[in-house]
């Protein structure tokens, strides 16, 4: 039976690893953690799809086009948006527990940039029921986890620019591992936790896959496009969902006073809060008006995280918010069949690009992306392994990584990591953030320059080889600097605005110059980037 | 704020002392780890409460450190009834192990229309994280370390309880061994909860909806046999 390898344990892993196992394959899913604590289950807002007569496909495709500001590929987000009143079929069918309108249909509510209520959503955690139902799922499976397992790099033929597999540190004994395979699938999820505690992100959201992929030989596609939420507590950047404003809920400044249309698409609104900011020095999300009950049932984990971390009750009080760092759209470059550059190489879910979010995603387009491609993905994945040889190439990778693990504990430690990662998230998001400018970015990219030489001096200061997080954590921090300098070096390159990227020294479109992906690759470690249509 | 944690180095609580205030153990965890002590070794991940991975016992309480906020004095320490592998870090294969067990998963479910009472039905119980607080609460496991326990419980409620839900009979038959009626109804799982599951609860209908079909409660059978034979001729 051809072996199929998935790394990544969140939604998109998850459903790939069903849709795989359902296509025949032997299916091994490994990741850093249990699969149920994946960054899935912070999803809340809900899942799109066209089920009611009053909406039509043709404006779920119109609404995702527009908002992709013409970085959406029309085929790949015409596939997505026709095939979602089949996945959520699928959903219901393996039990995911959608909240009910009265007539006892799926309940539906309206996101930002939406042109009708299409979201279906099981109260605010629609992405923790799905991943709990998938998790379920593949149990009953009998797929096969391996928790614990830290992606360290991707083995590939480099000559026939083939992966072979990938070897991983495993966390609880400290010894790095290969797992062999007929194909893999990247299921790693986005980078949002560079920005550090300016991201509503899990703190596992590193972007490893993304970084090994990079490694490997593998493209990225429109790295620089990176969506921020117009509404996260201020102090934690906790996420408030968006149906707070898809059920009515007001953006207010410091007076009071309404200042925006609250729901415009994501770029805009977040956009026009950070101005806000600026000028007032506040804003606030305002839902008292929406009823104590209204809020406890549709809202409850609001009610409560606001209560936690800021102190407040949005019964009775203002929700003080800021924009933090959500969603990346960046991803590995994946064809139709989402397969990257590499071949038997698969992405799937946030760590790829499958042209569907552009330059701007919206609310309740990630979900279905991850059930629709995932399953797309799986299938795919499978008919490679089961038509290819196996693999036979021998590689060092695994020793290499081996005298890695061991060689980082002699690291200096002169320079302490966690606060260059903080000092990174804070210079990300004052100039990579939602206004950006040449000279900023700049800043930005000498100080990534600099970090990357004086990684050999610092490293992990505990040594245990036992559950090393704090080894673990360096060679995150070490994906997020890979990753930043590509990220930069692409904001640097598109001298325009568009979607996302908003760059205040060329505020308006320029498609002429600018109407493509940037792809960017490394040849013998040195980052190459180039504008392709 | 001076705060004790159990490390498993030496099986000793360590003291450390922050000056945070308002924030949760999470935050002070993360404090620690940045700025004092790089091999304090625990899990967590969404600093929001639902990802379930930062359960460990506060003052011999379950408690999500994302959601609790620390006062002077407390010591904190793993949760129970499971294999610590490094301070707070502790193996989590009991989520995978039970859910298996009890066969916790729909067989599938029917399309259609659902009436929102009939959904309501089954809300709490899909909100679980499983942070697996409850089974750290739970003191079956001192006894019977097979017992499948309050969260797959609580999960094989939520199939059975679906009215969308096809094959109920086997999930029921599942959770007759080492399931519902090794249960003590004691109520621990229920107040350590952050999700307001009350697992009990839901062992009590699984025990009702059992009978039901016949399936009879093993420790009465045996308690009953022993005494007042009723089916002896002797009698």
């Amino acid at each position: 039976m051809a072996k199929v390898l998935i790394i990544g344990s969140g939604g998109a892993g998850l459903v790939s690893a069903l849709s795989a196992r359902e296509s025949g394959a032997e299916v091994i899913v490994a990741s850093k953690t249990l699969p149920t604590r994946s960054q899935t289950s912070m999803a809340q807002g809900g899942m799109n799809a066209v089920l009611s007569s009053n909406d039509t496909i043709e404006s779920h495709i119109a609404d995702t086009l527009k908002s992709s500001a013409g970085l959406g590929d029309e085929k790949r987000i015409a596939f997505m948006c026709e095939k979602a009143p089949e996945a959520i079929e699928w959903c219901n069918r393996i039990g995911l527990p959608f909240s009910r309108d009265e007539e006892g249909q799926i309940a539906r509510r309206r996101l930002g940039g939406a042109s009708a209520p299409r979201a279906c959503y099981a109260q605010d955690y629609t992405g923790l029921k799905l991943l709990h139902t998938l998790y379920d799922q593949c149990l009953k499976a009998g797929i096969e986890f391996k928790n614990e397992r830290f992606l360290l790099n991707l083995i590939v033929d480099e000559t026939a620019n083939r992966v072979l597999g990938a070897t991983f540190l495993h966390i609880e004994t400290g010894e790095v591992e290969e797992i062999r395979a007929n194909a893999v699938i990247l299921a790693t999820g986005g980078y949002g936790a560079l920005y550090g505690k300016h991201s509503t992100n899990s703190v596992q959201a590193t972007g490893d896959g993304l970084a090994a992929a990079v490694r490997a030989g593998a493209k990225l596609a429109d790295m620089e496009f990176i969506q921020f939420h117009p509404t996260a507590l201020k102090g934690s950047s906790i996420l408030i969902s968006e149906s707070a404003r898809g059920a009515g809920g007001y953006l207010v400044d410091a007076q009071g006073d309404r200042f925006t249309d609250e729901l415009a698409s994501r770029d805009i609104v977040a956009r026009a809060i950070h101005d806000e900011i600026n000028k007032s020095g506040a804003v606030y999300l305002d839902i008292r008006h929406l009823g104590e009950e209204f809020i406890d049932h549709e809202l409850p984990q609001e009610r409560k995280l606001a209560k936690i971390y800021e102190g407040i009750d949005p019964v009775h009080e203002l929700i003080p918010i800021k924009p933090s760092a959500h969603y990346s759209m960046g991803g590995i470059e994946v064809n139709a069949a989402c397969m990257s550059s590499v071949s038997g190489l698969f992405a799937v879910g946030e760590c790829a690009n499958h042209k569907t979010h552009g330059a701007n995603r919206l609310g309740g387009n990630s979900l279905l992306e991850l059930v629709v491609y995932g399953r797309e993905c799986g299938k795919n994945a499978t008919e490679y392994a089961d038509k290819s040889s196996a693999p036979v190439g021998e590689s060092s990778q695994l020793a290499k990584d081996t005298n890695f693990v061991r060689g980082v504990m002699y690291f200096t430690n002169q320079i302490d990591f966690y606060q260059k990662q903080e000092m990174l998230a804070n210079i990300f998001y004052n100039n990579v953030g939602l206004v950006r400018d040449d000279m900023g970015l700049k800043a930005v990219l000498g100080a990534i320059r600099q970090m990357q030489k004086e990684l050999p001096f610092m490293g992990p200061r505990d040594k245990s080889k036992i559950c090393n997080t704090n080894l673990v954590e360096f060679i995150e921090f070490g994906n997020k600097i890979e990753l930043a300098e590509i990220i930069v070096v692409c904001a640097i390159s598109r001298v325009e605005s568009r979607g996302a990227h908003y760059r205040i020294d060329a505020p308006a479109r320029n498609d002429r110059m600018f109407g493509a992906h940037t792809i960017t690759w490394k040849e013998d470690g040195v980052l190459c980037a180039d504008f392709i249509q | 704020m001076e705060i004790k944690i159990l490390r498993s180095t030496d099986n000793e609580a360590q003291s450390y002392n922050v000056e945070l205030d308002n924030v949760t153990l999470l935050t002070v965890l993360n404090h620690i780890k940045t700025k004092i002590d790089p091999t304090l070794t625990y899990s967590h991940g969404c600093r929001s409460g639902v990802c379930g991975s930062c359960a460990v016992r506060v003052n011999g309480r379950e408690q999500l450190m994302c959601e609790y906020k620390p006062s002077d004095g407390d010591c904190v320490e793993p949760i129970r009834n499971a294999r610590v592998i490094r301070d707070l870090v502790v193996d989590s294969g009991m989520v995978e192990h039970f859910n298996r067990v009890a066969s916790a998963w729909s067989e599938g479910s029917h399309e259609g229309k659902v009436r929102e009472e009939d959904a309501n039905r089954i809300e709490t119980q899909s909100d679980c994280i499983l942070c697996t607080s409850c089974y750290s609460a739970c003191p079956v496991y001192a006894v019977n370390p097979d017992f499948i326990g309050p969260f797959a419980l609580t999960r094989v409620w939520r199939y059975v309880n679906d009215v969308r839900e096809n094959g109920s009979d086997t999930k029921i038959a599942a959770i007759q061994t080492n399931g519902i009626w090794d249960c003590t109804l004691c109520g621990e799982c229920v107040p350590v909860c952050p999700q307001n599951i009350a697992p009990k609860q839901d062992i009590t209908m699984l025990r009702m909806k059992s009978a039901m079909m016949g399936y009879q409660d093993p420790n009465a059978a045996m308690a009953f046999g022993g005494g007042l034979d009723f089916g002896s001729p002797m009698f």
